[in-house]
């Protein structure tokens, strides 16, 4: 196995990681019917928080999409809770107090994520600033600069044409 | 022995390319034509040792030569051929090596096209394009020989990954590289044009078609992979926000941002220093694609790190180009004068929005990807950055180019008034908005997702028909004249257009997707939306190299017989790996796409159905977007290669 491991992991190709994750796991797959709950609220409520939830061995999937046994735990156990009575916040918190912050795909917004949030903003702010500034001076800059030719370029100009 | 004189050309191609980084730059500097001169046959002889070397290691995988020790890790003797030549570059050691042979070739192209250029420019674009090869043949030759042999060779090898066993893996890595590495042409141009202290429109229009043609491959091989991914992966999925999808997306976003403020240089001599920037930042980011895909550092869940040696090589060499580069830039960017003078509102103003979108969605993606890495570093968090932050702080910079993107196309260069571009959009913005109003008219209770994505995309189409049409004038023969516009028009709207198809596409998929789940029994129909599926037998079988059970599915609409489906689960027992091949039943409108999986104690099957709308038309959009490209690129040829037939003709009376 650890042959094979070397020789592919090096590899560009982007997906095949996240498929390998999958298949590593054996040939169960991702939600199975026997999982599914009978009511089609909480089964519905059910799939959107396993979309946000990671499957903690594989490389980058939600438990909805994985096949992995650890990710098939998992979704029974956020079924459990949803029949239990538990609201969406209750039952990802009592994962997160399990397995930690590293579950959630979607990263809270508390500490220092509140930057990775607002970057995106801030950035396009600041980026939008830059580029107004830039049109404004470019719409000031004088006209000469249009004009045409410096002194000296009208200079080449003449010996090119006297040639 | 093949193998030997692969490894000894692979030696002497790093010699010349030393040469051809040291030779032509001194030359240049001291206006030495002949050591000039050396750069062009040291790019043709290096492309021809590099490739000579690739098709030695090919040669190797093709006779299933088990002495190498790569052949041995990634190939076997009952593999079909297609992918035991594809399997060159299947693994590390061999893809690495098809990345200097495109480089090389980048080089060679340089030199071959390069016939207008000026000398000394040429010259010191071969000389850093030379330089990126040095780097990365070092790279080759001293982490990752692909030319290691056993000592005792074994019988037979350990098989390729299972999952690469696909044509896909024939098209989409070559495809790919040819974009992240034709990138390197803007870079060595744009250090070549900072070396010299000098960017004019000529330099503009040179950087252009290499950029557009980078872009081109980088498109299609982004989406041939999304494809791959459809339809092995074994639930449909397209796009997963993985930091190695992400690392091909961020180029391409640049590349997509340096391909418009090219625009500007050329035609405006404005954004100069900006468009030296994105240059370097494009190629930046694919040497971060190579830095994050090679060096396992973004994935260390796993089994998955690497040697850290070569993570440590590939940050060295980004260090010194990106930030070499940037160095240069910082001395001599300033020496960049901007010349053309426009209003706020204007051609050039929507280029400059379309630039900070692009850059600023890339930057956005770049924080997501490496957030996990800088929260451990610095605050100790072990978290996890995934599909649903993309998807929530990517999105609306796409809405927001989608919507800006048909009135900025038509705006006037130089100044231009919102209100006359916008009012001859109005039909085009009246039928996207009714297009979609119908459709949330149509359908109750779903998310908005759908209604806005067709509104964005029917907005980008007609908004690229408008423009198209805008351009024929006025008056009669309007028709004729469409036909006659330049290609480059054309592209502009195919290329457009094609963002617009892939946008809706992905929203209509995302909004109006249908799943089912359940356990099939043979020869008991169930009905998924409007169609009925019957598990019709359930048979095992032998393929080249694998086991097959292999499902038969009935599809039916209206009781109507629309196809057989082939659902297949596989295991392959040399890489001791099962893969699932879904059936899809293509359809201009709907994919109907179906796995099977275990067998359960009652008898049953499981069985997953997904019905996908619009599924093809995101990669049609894709293709759409390369064609424009394409379209482009041959009006822009035919441009530079009448420049340069003119040239000679023209020296003729000199003499």
């Amino acid at each position: 196995m650890s042959g094979f491991w070397r020789g592919w992991r090096g590899k560009t190709r982007p997906y095949v990681a996240a498929l390998v994750a999958v298949l590593l796991a054996g040939p169960v797959m991702a939600v199975q019917p026997d999982e599914v709950l009978d009511d089609p609220v909480l089964e519905g409520r059910a799939r959107e928080l396993s979309k946000d939830l990671r499957c903690l061995v594989c490389r980058n999937e939600s438990i909805d999409e994985s096949n992995a046994d650890l990710a098939r735990d998992l979704r029974l156990l956020v079924r459990e809770r949803l029949v239990e009575g538990d609201s969406d916040e209750e039952a990802v918190d009592f994962i997160v107090d399990r397995y930690g912050e590293y579950v959630l795909l979607r990263p809270t917004t508390g500490g220092a994520n509140w930057l990775l949030w607002a970057a995106g903003p801030l950035m396009l702010l600041l980026a939008g600033g830059v580029g107004y500034g830039y049109l404004r001076g470019r719409a000031r800059a004088p006209r000469l600069a249009e004009a045409g030719l410096s002194a000296d370029e009208q200079e080449r100009v003449r010996r090119i044409l006297d040639e | 022995m093949i193998t030997e004189l692969g490894h000894f050309a692979l030696i002497l191609s790093l010699m010349v390319a030393i040469v051809q980084m040291v030779v032509p730059m001194v030359g240049a500097h001291k206006r030495w034509p002949g050591w000039m001169a050396v750069a062009e046959p040291a790019a043709n002889l290096q492309f021809l040792l590099i490739a000579f070397s690739f098709g030695a290691l090919t040669w190797a995988f093709v006779t299933s030569d088990f002495s190498l020790l790569l052949v041995v890790e990634n190939s076997h003797s009952a593999k079909p051929m297609l992918y035991k030549i594809s399997g060159t570059w299947g693994n590390h050691e061999g893809s690495m090596l098809l990345w200097v042979l495109i480089v090389a070739l980048f080089g060679a192209m340089a030199a071959w096209f390069g016939g207008n250029l000026p000398p000394g420019l040429r010259a010191r674009v071969l000389s850093v394009q030379a330089a990126i090869g040095v780097a990365f043949l070092m790279f080759i030759l001293f982490t990752s020989n692909p030319f290691l042999r056993l000592a005792v060779p074994p019988f037979d090898g350990q098989d390729l990954n299972p999952l690469l066993q696909d044509p896909g893996l024939a098209f989409h890595p070559p495809f790919l590289y040819l974009g992240y590495v034709g990138l390197s042409m803007a870079f060595s141009f744009a250090v070549a044009a900072l070396i010299e202290g000098r960017v004019d429109a000529a330099w503009a229009r040179w950087v252009r078609p290499w950029t557009l043609a980078a872009w081109i491959f980088l498109t299609i091989g982004i989406a041939l992979g999304s494809w791959w991914a459809y339809y092995e992966l074994g639930w449909g999925g397209f796009w997963f926000w993985d930091p190695v999808e992400n690392a091909s997306f961020m180029p391409w976003l640049l590349a997509a941002a340096l391909l418009h403020s090219a625009i500007v240089v050329e035609k405006r001599e404005s954004l100069k220093s900006w468009t030296i920037l994105l240059a370097i930042l494009a190629f930046g980011f694919s040497l971060i694609g190579t830095f994050i895909v090679r060096s396992g550092l973004l994935t260390s869940v796993h089994a998955f790190a690497n040697d850290p040696e070569r993570g440590v090589f590939i940050l060295i060499i980004l260090a010194v180009f990106t930030g070499g580069a940037l160095v240069l830039y910082a001395m001599r960017a300033g020496a960049m004068e901007a010349r053309g003078v426009f209003g706020v509102v204007s051609r050039e103003s929507a280029l400059v929005a379309n630039n900070v979108i692009l850059a600023v969605a890339c930057f956005v993606v770049f924080i997501g990807t490496m957030w996990p890495m800088l929260a451990e570093m610095f605050f100790d968090r072990k978290l996890s950055v995934g599909a649903p932050f993309f998807n929530m702080a990517f999105t609306p910079f796409m809405v927001l180019l989608g919507l800006i993107m048909p009135i900025g196309a038509m705006l006037p260069w130089k100044r231009g008034r919102i209100g006359r571009v916008a009012w001859s959009l109005r039909y085009a913005f009246g039928l996207a908005l009714a297009l979609a109003l119908l459709v949330w008219a149509m359908q109750t209770g779903r998310s908005a997702l759908g209604p806005v994505g067709l509104f964005l995309g029917a907005w980008l189409v007609f908004g690229a028909a408008v423009d198209l049409w805008s351009r024929t004038g006025r008056g009669g023969g309007r028709l004729g004249r469409l036909t006659r516009l330049p290609r480059a028009d054309w592209g502009k709207a195919v290329a457009h257009g094609g963002l617009g198809v892939t946008m809706f596409a992905i929203a209509g998929l995302t909004a109006w997707e249908e799943e089912d789940i359940r356990v099939a029994y043979v020869d008991q129909p169930f009905e998924v939306g409007a169609y009925t599926l019957t598990l019709d037998q359930v048979r095992r079988g032998e393929g080249p190299n694998y086991l097959t059970t292999m499902g038969h599915v009935v599809l039916e609409r209206d009781g109507q017989f629309i196809t057989e489906l082939y659902p297949e689960k596989r295991d392959y027992p040399v890489a001791r790996m099962p893969t699932t091949e879904a059936a899809i039943d293509n359809g201009f409108l709907r994919d109907v796409y179906v796995v099977i999986g275990d067998r359960q104690g009652d008898g049953g099957w499981t069985m997953r159905t997904y019905i996908k709308p619009f599924a093809n038309w995101i990669w049609g959009g894709a293709i759409l977007m390369a064609f424009g490209g394409a379209l482009s690129l041959s009006d822009r040829r035919f441009r530079v290669a009448a420049g340069s037939r003119k040239s000679p003709r023209a020296a003729v009376p000199a003499e």
